[in-house]
């Protein structure tokens, strides 16, 4: 498996810099997980954070700081690195940090029917902004058309998605804002099981789907 | 930026041997040597993250504690000990300023997709990345480096940046992506990486 669709530069740099928010970050994570090309980029990101880290102005501190963190070292010993081997195991769908996000994986999850042949599970974020649900689609299935009043990230992690010409699958990144207008649908194979992130409600078009929408509750 | 600094070109070398040494020896000397170097900045970074001087020295504290007890899981093949000692200051900042969470991969994780084996002269090259990005930043135009220090120093998002230097958010990532985009150009053709 090779990820095609990657996450842009400038949700890495914010990710690196910590400033993105949590929803956003959970994905960003989880697609790391899946892909080695784009943890090269992050440390280059982290490289970069450490450069500009060197560049910043040098406050002064309070005379008694060194003392203080000193006296607290003695009481700190220095640990042991960790040695858990990395066993890989192809049977385990969602990666971390995502699995304990949901408290398991993915045959444990309790599923919320909010369409015919949609179904989707809110995630637990604790602080305002961005929101994180997992969405499942039945294979072959068209999101109804819609835009977007901000960004909205999505990560492919079971079946595929079929999105502006181009075919979506494990590990795959779509990146939509406010200038894009689509209508994603699941591919024919098998259930699409994606990790949805928006800022914003979505706006669909259509009457049938804005009657939806209330229900839809995305 | 104008302020008096020792080379980080000459002391990145010094400054990794003083963490392996707090690993080895829990050398305390060594300690000194990083407090110094890195408290005042910790401070700084973290009082631009919105931190007052008190809970910016509270976390800086923190930070330098963390430095000690995690000293062993630092790779100098890996990592600059600017950017280890930035990415704790980042988690740690996160948590305390903005009482949030920064989720993270798991390397160990069994559905974790690991890396196809770094070549050995690749992996010392690593080591060097810090010091090849900064020759890069030499670079950058001056409004290509501000945007990438307002983003990771002022704890701005890219839509406060733009609303601040009065450009349009697309200016603005685009000009991240490319100043970016620049710097791993640099890296890549540094290290023979076939991107």
């Amino acid at each position: 498996m090779t990820v095609r669709h990657h996450i842009g530069d400038d949700l890495l740099l914010s990710y690196a810099a910590g400033t993105l928010d949590e929803a956003s970050s959970l994905l960003v994570a989880t697609h790391l997980a899946l892909c080695p090309h784009c943890r090269a980029r992050a440390v280059a990101a982290d490289d970069l954070g450490g450069a500009l880290f060197e560049d910043l102005p040098v406050a002064e501190l309070s005379p008694g700081l060194r003392d203080a963190v000193l006296a607290r070292l003695r009481s700190e010993s220095v640990a042991a690195p960790a040695t858990r081997p990395h066993r890989p195991r192809s049977d385990i769908v969602i990666p971390e940090p995502l699995r304990s996000y949901l408290g398991g994986d993915l045959d444990t999850l309790r599923w919320t029917s909010v369409a015919p042949r949609v179904q989707q599970i809110a995630i637990d974020i604790a602080n305002c902004g961005p929101r994180a649900r997992m969405l499942r689609f039945q294979p072959g299935t068209h999101v109804p058309a819609h835009g977007h009043a901000g960004r909205e990230l999505t990560l492919v992690l079971s079946g595929s998605l079929c999105d502006r010409d181009a075919v979506l699958a494990r590990g795959d990144v779509a990146e939509t804002d406010e200038h894009t207008e689509h209508q994603p649908y699941a591919g024919p194979d098998k259930d699409c099981i994606c990790l949805a992130v928006t800022d914003a409600p979505l706006r669909f078009k259509g009457m049938f789907a804005r009657m939806l929408q209330p229900w839809f509750g995305i | 930026m104008d302020h008096p600094r020792r080379d980080p070109r000459e002391s990145a070398h010094d400054l990794s041997d003083c963490i392996v040494r707090i690993a080895t020896d829990q050398d305390e000397a060594a300690f000194d040597t990083l407090f110094r170097h890195f408290a005042p900045r910790l401070k700084s970074y973290f009082t631009r993250r919105g931190g007052d001087p008190a809970m910016a020295e509270e976390i800086t504290q923190e930070t330098m504690v963390l430095l000690w007890k995690n000293a062993a899981q630092f790779d100098p093949s890996k990592a600059s000990p600017a950017t280890w000692i930035f990415t704790i200051a980042r988690n740690l900042g996160i948590d305390r300023l903005r009482r949030a969470k920064r989720p993270s991969f798991d390397p160990n994780d069994p559905a974790f997709i690991p890396d196809a084996e770094e070549p050995p002269d690749r992996q010392f090259e690593r080591a060097e990345a810090e010091r090849r990005v900064r020759d890069v930043m030499d670079t950058l135009s001056a409004n290509e480096k501000s945007v990438l220090m307002l983003s990771f120093y002022e704890n701005q998002s890219h839509g406060e940046i733009a609303e601040r230097l009065g450009l349009p958010v697309g200016t603005v990532k685009s000009r991240i992506r490319l100043a970016f985009g620049k710097l791993r150009a640099a890296l890549d053709a540094q290290t023979g990486a076939a991107q």
